[in-house]
């Protein structure tokens, strides 16, 4: 019960945060150069109609008004239609949503499933072949650009080898490299995490204790260190899912995915301020949802944590 | 004076302790031998490459694999790669810098005056940030830069802007642990105003983290600025950096893969070397953090 009382208390704390970031946004946005109204018109409008359409948007009134006006908007989930093309700024970003989570989500899970058990595997064989080859691994993966490792994979599976197809959505296929060039990063930090995170248990008492009642290493690794070291395992992999969305950024561009990545950076090269603020609100509430489930895993498997104080 | 004397060496044997201990890390050198070298090769560039080649082009001359005249190969408007790459380095790497700059003292600032005063102060400036850290850096400096518009000097603030709050959070932790200790209530009892303290007591005994911070953060602005200039914001054609020389050379990569091999190692290459800088300065400030 706590819990869900924990949760939904960790959830109205995402207001006041949603409220600051949209206000610092607000005034930002405001001090943009251009005048809205004419962004939208074109150069070839007449004052008459200008004029008309700032009416409309309420760009004539003081901007706190404005303000006002978008969270009251915003409160009835009305984000505003895009400056470009009119359309809906809530429908058109949950309609790209699935496609950004879906390669974020496989992105994640195979670097997770092949980055804690390199990182454990590590820290057991500290300083062998194997430590320095996935900490060399884990380096380069944290030096290469994104988008120089899409595009190079990209010519050589796609375009060369032709095993995978280069751009757009559709079956498993299409996920295969933008997942493996988005999941790089956080695989480097699940490597990293994970195996200074085995180092740190395997120098602490209870895992002596365990070898001293007659566990052998392997059953005292298993049994005993492995469970503990994954907490702040867990704690990054929030982190890097949260990374993986502003990631989405490059590998939707390189790979043409119609997420929500490539949506923000056409808006910010058109300017197109009600869908970069929009997409942000909601970036914020997914980032902060994410936080919580992990917060709220880290509290089931860890029971030194506890929620309710 | 013989309390000076002795305050100095004391000071004086523990940054010698840590450059000694950082002279010792093997990648830390290795970092430290790469980066110098490829700032020098980007600062000495007008001495064994003028500007001219960069932007002439030569449509006969165009796509010309690497050679002795065109070391890198020459792109599709016949411009010399390696010149593009060198005066390219210029933004990436120096941008890259004036980033983490801005950020650093910009976030010292905040953070410090966070840490020290605590109370109320504290507590508002330390709520702005966490509301600033509840979005992805990339997504923030991109709000940033939607409002400002394209450009280099807009990236940069944007960036900065972006990196603040991480750093505010690292100093303020910093000055909070150091703010108790008896030589800055000392310090207090002499009459030190609270500006002196910070800058002279609190500020130098806290570094550490706050340098290591800088350091790799360092690494992952100049991965944002090339990928900002691949994706199209920030820097305009035909200015180079290394991000936007790829993305101009996209389309003949295939048949010409030297035109993208040589920006994405020097991306790679500079990257790493801060990083190894980073780490090795991370075990000579804290040993026991060392694993």
């Amino acid at each position: 019960m706590y819990l869900v009382k924990y949760s939904i208390k960790r959830l109205l704390m995402l207001i006041p945060v949603i409220l600051g970031i949209t206000l610092v946004l607000y005034f930002v946005m405001s001090l943009a150069p251009g005048n809205p109204a004419q962004q939208i018109l074109g150069a070839n409008a007449s004052d008459e109609q200008l004029a008309a359409l700032e009416m409309e948007m309420g760009l004539d009134q003081p901007i706190i008004v404005q303000y006002a006006n978008y969270i009251l908007r915003a409160l009835r989930l009305d984000f505003g239609t895009s400056w470009i093309n009119g359309n809906d700024v809530l429908t058109t970003f949950m309609s790209k949503l699935p496609n950004t989570l879906l390669v974020a989500l496989v992105a994640t899970l195979w670097a997770i499933a092949f980055g804690i058990p390199m990182g454990i595997y590590s820290a057991v064989r500290q300083y062998s072949l194997f430590d320095y080859g996935s900490m060399v691994v884990a380096m380069l993966l944290f030096s290469l650009p994104a988008f120089w490792l899409g595009i190079l994979s990209q010519i050589l599976f796609c375009v060369v080898l032709r095993w995978l197809p280069a751009t757009g959505i559709g079956g498993w296929q299409h996920l295969v490299l933008p997942a493996l060039i988005l999941g790089a990063n956080t695989l480097a930090a699940m490597i990293r995490m994970s195996r200074t995170s085995m180092l740190d248990v395997l120098k602490q008492d209870y895992i002596r204790t365990a070898r001293a009642k007659g566990a052998s290493r392997r059953g005292a690794i298993l049994k005993h260190a492995v469970g503990n070291s994954l907490i702040p395992v867990i704690t990054q992999i929030g982190i890097s899912f949260a990374g993986c969305i502003g990631g989405a950024v490059v590998t939707e561009t390189v790979f043409t995915i119609p997420g929500i990545g490539a949506m923000l950076i056409n808006a910010v090269k058109a300017r197109d301020i009600p869908v970069v603020m929009g997409s942000v609100i909601f970036i914020a509430i997914i980032v902060g949802v994410i936080n919580l489930i992990v917060d709220l895993i880290c509290a089931k498997v860890d029971p030194r944590i506890d929620l309710a104080a | 004076m013989g309390n000076q004397n002795r305050q100095d060496s004391l000071e004086r044997s523990t940054w010698q302790l840590i450059v000694f201990r950082f002279s010792k890390n093997r990648l830390a050198m290795l970092g430290v031998i790469v980066l110098g070298l490829m700032i020098l090769a980007i600062l000495l560039a007008p001495l064994y490459m003028p500007y001219d080649e960069m932007i002439r082009q030569n449509v006969f001359n165009k796509l010309h694999p690497p050679s002795a005249q065109h070391p890198l190969g020459t792109d599709e408007l016949g411009r010399d790669l390696l010149a593009r790459v060198m005066y390219g380095g210029r933004i990436s790497l120096f941008g890259g810098i004036a980033t983490i700059t801005i950020a650093f003292v910009a976030g010292c600032m905040i953070g410090g005056i966070a840490g020290y005063f605590g109370g109320k102060v504290d507590t508002v400036l330390m709520r702005i940030i966490d509301m600033l850290m509840a979005i992805p850096p990339v997504l923030m400096a991109m709000a940033i830069l939607t409002a400002l518009g394209n450009g280099l000097f807009n990236l940069i603030i944007s960036l900065a802007i972006s990196q603040i709050p991480r750093f505010a959070r690292v100093v303020r932790s910093s000055v909070l642990t150091l703010r108790g200790l008896e030589y800055v209530d000392a310090a207090r009892c002499y009459g030190c105003s609270s500006f002196k303290i910070i800058l002279r007591h609190i500020l130098p005994n806290g570094i550490g983290p706050i340098v290591v911070a800088a350091t790799l953060t360092l690494g992952q602005i100049i991965l944002s600025i090339s990928s900002m200039g691949f994706l199209g914001l920030g820097v305009a054609p035909p200015t180079p950096e290394w991000g936007t020389i790829i993305s101009e050379n996209k389309l003949n990569l295939r048949y010409c893969p030297y035109l993208g091999i040589a920006p994405g190692i020097c991306i790679c290459l500079v990257v790493m070397a801060v990083n190894f800088i980073g780490d090795g300065l991370r075990d000579a400030f804290d040993p026991k953090t060392k694993n």
